[in-house]
């Protein structure tokens, strides 16, 4: 089964940016970021957490890091994370993002002890510092679907 | 315990912005090259190991675009960029084993579109429809993805040991210097430390010529028995010791892959097994899809210190002249972008004293290394004229 691209609907010039097609396999990851919650994998024999993006091109993460095992659920995480690392798009591959460049891309550690790509905002790029206290916060781009994102944590 | 094996052959297509050709005419001419350049013809061969990329009529179809019969050993192997390594050393042991007698190992790819930029190409990870979580990236605006993940470590880097951009900006200028001298070099234009500050930013902190370049062409080399490979045209380029070290990535936060590459493991298996030091290598030919990864794979060798290869690099040794010849074509940020087979092709000929005015004076043992994913996959080859 191939799934079309979604875009958010758009009421200016120009394209819109990407909306993810939850499927099957992520669907409560999608179901629970529209609810507030940043859902995770969680292991029921040893209690890991881990991100349910194993890798570019990976569909789920398959066995726990930590003793794979098959038994993998979904739970949420508290939401609180700290700034691994980021990085400043210049480059346009996207229209859709032109007006945003140059925009951040950052890996941030959950305090589950689980490290995740994703964007901070409400922080001006030149305010990044790796370290740094963070929240999840939600994006909201269509009806169905909000993706996880980052601000400043107090 | 030594290798049984060489590469008797070698060939390099024309490299860049070479239009209207595919993929499989690339590996074919490269294969037909290196053929001649050991003295076989296509008949001798009995394998056949493809390394494509973007390129998917490389998976085992290229045997029959090449019309090649009866093969012993043939597939398609993917380790991202640490495959050239990992195909040399599968076709060694193919040898050494007798399943197979005179193998041709290829990379081919032509990602490039007359009038479409590199960053429209298929290495921009374009694919707006991948559903679930792997549309999540898009959404951010994470595309070509190797050069944001790249940045990211590189800036951990930066945070954890103060690497600065006037090191990394000494590699991209040394590799430039050496691909003035290598006629298949793309970029053929002096390069100061000055215009890599002014080079753009692709994803900061990389600037523009931090990055590797895109490349269409091919290279293929040719491996047989050691024994075999001293009947033929070239001097036999010896594989002295293999190694490889994917060391993930789990996705938690107690691992650093980003600092901590396989290049350690890998580097001290393919040294053991040469039955040398690391003060031993004359040249090295590192993988360089970025500046960065030179840098962290000479501290994982050992060359340095955990977080002192800035400083290591920061006096020019790797440089035309230095003390440390590294990446001496130029590399895949000055010369071309042909995966693990680019510093595998300039190993080569290094190894044979084949490098013209930038061959290195001493070359008796070349270190190269190829590595893939965001650091993920790391193979390491030393070669040598010497088989003991």
């Amino acid at each position: 089964m191939t799934t079309t691209a979604a875009r958010e609907q758009t009421t200016t010039a120009g394209p819109a940016k990407p909306v993810p097609v939850p499927d099957e396999t992520s669907a409560p990851f999608f179901a629970g970021a529209l609810a507030g919650r940043l859902m995770l994998l969680r292991c029921r024999a040893c209690a890991t957490f881990s991100s349910p993006i194993a890798y570019i091109g990976v569909p789920l993460r398959a066995r726990c890091v930590n003793c794979f095992s098959g038994e993998l659920e979904w739970s949420a995480s508290s939401g609180r994370a700290t700034l691994y690392s980021y990085v400043i798009m210049h480059q346009l591959y996207d229209k859709a993002f032109a007006a945003e460049i140059p925009y951040n891309i950052v890996l941030v550690d959950t305090e589950e002890g689980v490290r995740l790509t994703s964007q901070v905002v409400d922080c001006p790029n030149d305010q990044l510092e790796i370290g740094m206290p963070l929240e999840v916060t939600f994006e909201r781009m269509s009806d169905e679907v909000a993706v996880p994102k980052f601000r400043p944590r107090g | 315990m030594g290798v049984n094996a060489a590469i008797a052959g070698l060939g390099i297509t024309e490299m860049g912005k070479v239009y209207g050709r595919t993929a499989s005419d690339f590996a074919g001419e490269a294969i037909a090259l290196a053929l001649e350049d050991a003295g076989l013809q296509a008949l001798d061969l009995d394998g056949l190991l493809i390394n494509g990329n973007q390129s998917e009529e490389m998976a085992p179809r290229l045997q029959f675009a090449l019309g090649l019969v009866d093969l012993r050993l043939v597939n398609t192997m993917s380790a991202f960029g640490s495959t050239a390594g990992t195909m040399l050393q599968y076709a060694a042991h193919a040898i050494e084993s007798g399943q197979a007698n005179v193998v041709a190992c290829v990379y081919a790819d032509a990602p490039l579109r007359e009038g479409t930029s590199v960053s429209q190409s298929g290495y921009s990870g374009r694919r707006f429809d991948a559903p679930g979580l792997a549309g999540l990236r898009f959404a951010y605006g994470d595309y070509g993805p190797a050069n944001s993940s790249y940045a990211l470590a590189l800036r951990r880097h930066m945070h954890l040991f103060g690497t600065t951009h006037d090191q990394l900006g000494t590699i991209a200028v040394g590799q430039r210097e050496w691909a003035l001298m290598n006629p298949h070099a793309q970029m053929r234009t002096p390069m100061t430390l000055e215009d890599y500050h002014a080079s753009r930013w692709i994803v900061e902190p990389l600037h523009l010529f931090d990055c590797c370049l895109v490349s269409n062409g091919g290279v293929a080399v040719i491996v047989t028995s050691a024994q075999r490979a001293r009947e033929l045209r070239q001097p036999p380029v010896y594989m002295r010791g293999f190694g490889q070290c994917a060391p993930g990535d789990t996705g938690r936060v107690e691992r650093e892959p980003a600092i901590h590459t396989g290049a350690a493991k890998a580097g001290e298996i393919a040294l053991r097994q040469a039955g040398l030091e690391l003060s031993d290598v004359d040249v090295l030919e590192l993988y360089d899809c970025y500046t960065y990864t030179v840098l962290v794979t000479l501290e994982d060798y050992g060359f340095c210190e955990k977080g002192d290869g800035g400083t290591f690099v920061e006096d020019g040794k790797l440089a035309p002249g230095g003390s440390l010849p590294c990446n001496t074509g130029g590399g895949q940020l000055s010369s071309y972008y042909m995966w693990g087979f680019t510093p595998l092709a300039e190993g080569v000929i290094q190894a044979r004293g084949q490098g013209g005015e930038r061959q290195v004076g001493k070359h008796d043992h070349v270190l190269v290394s190829g590595n893939g994913g965001t650091l993920n996959f790391h193979s390491t080859t030393i070669l040598s004229q010497h088989d003991s």
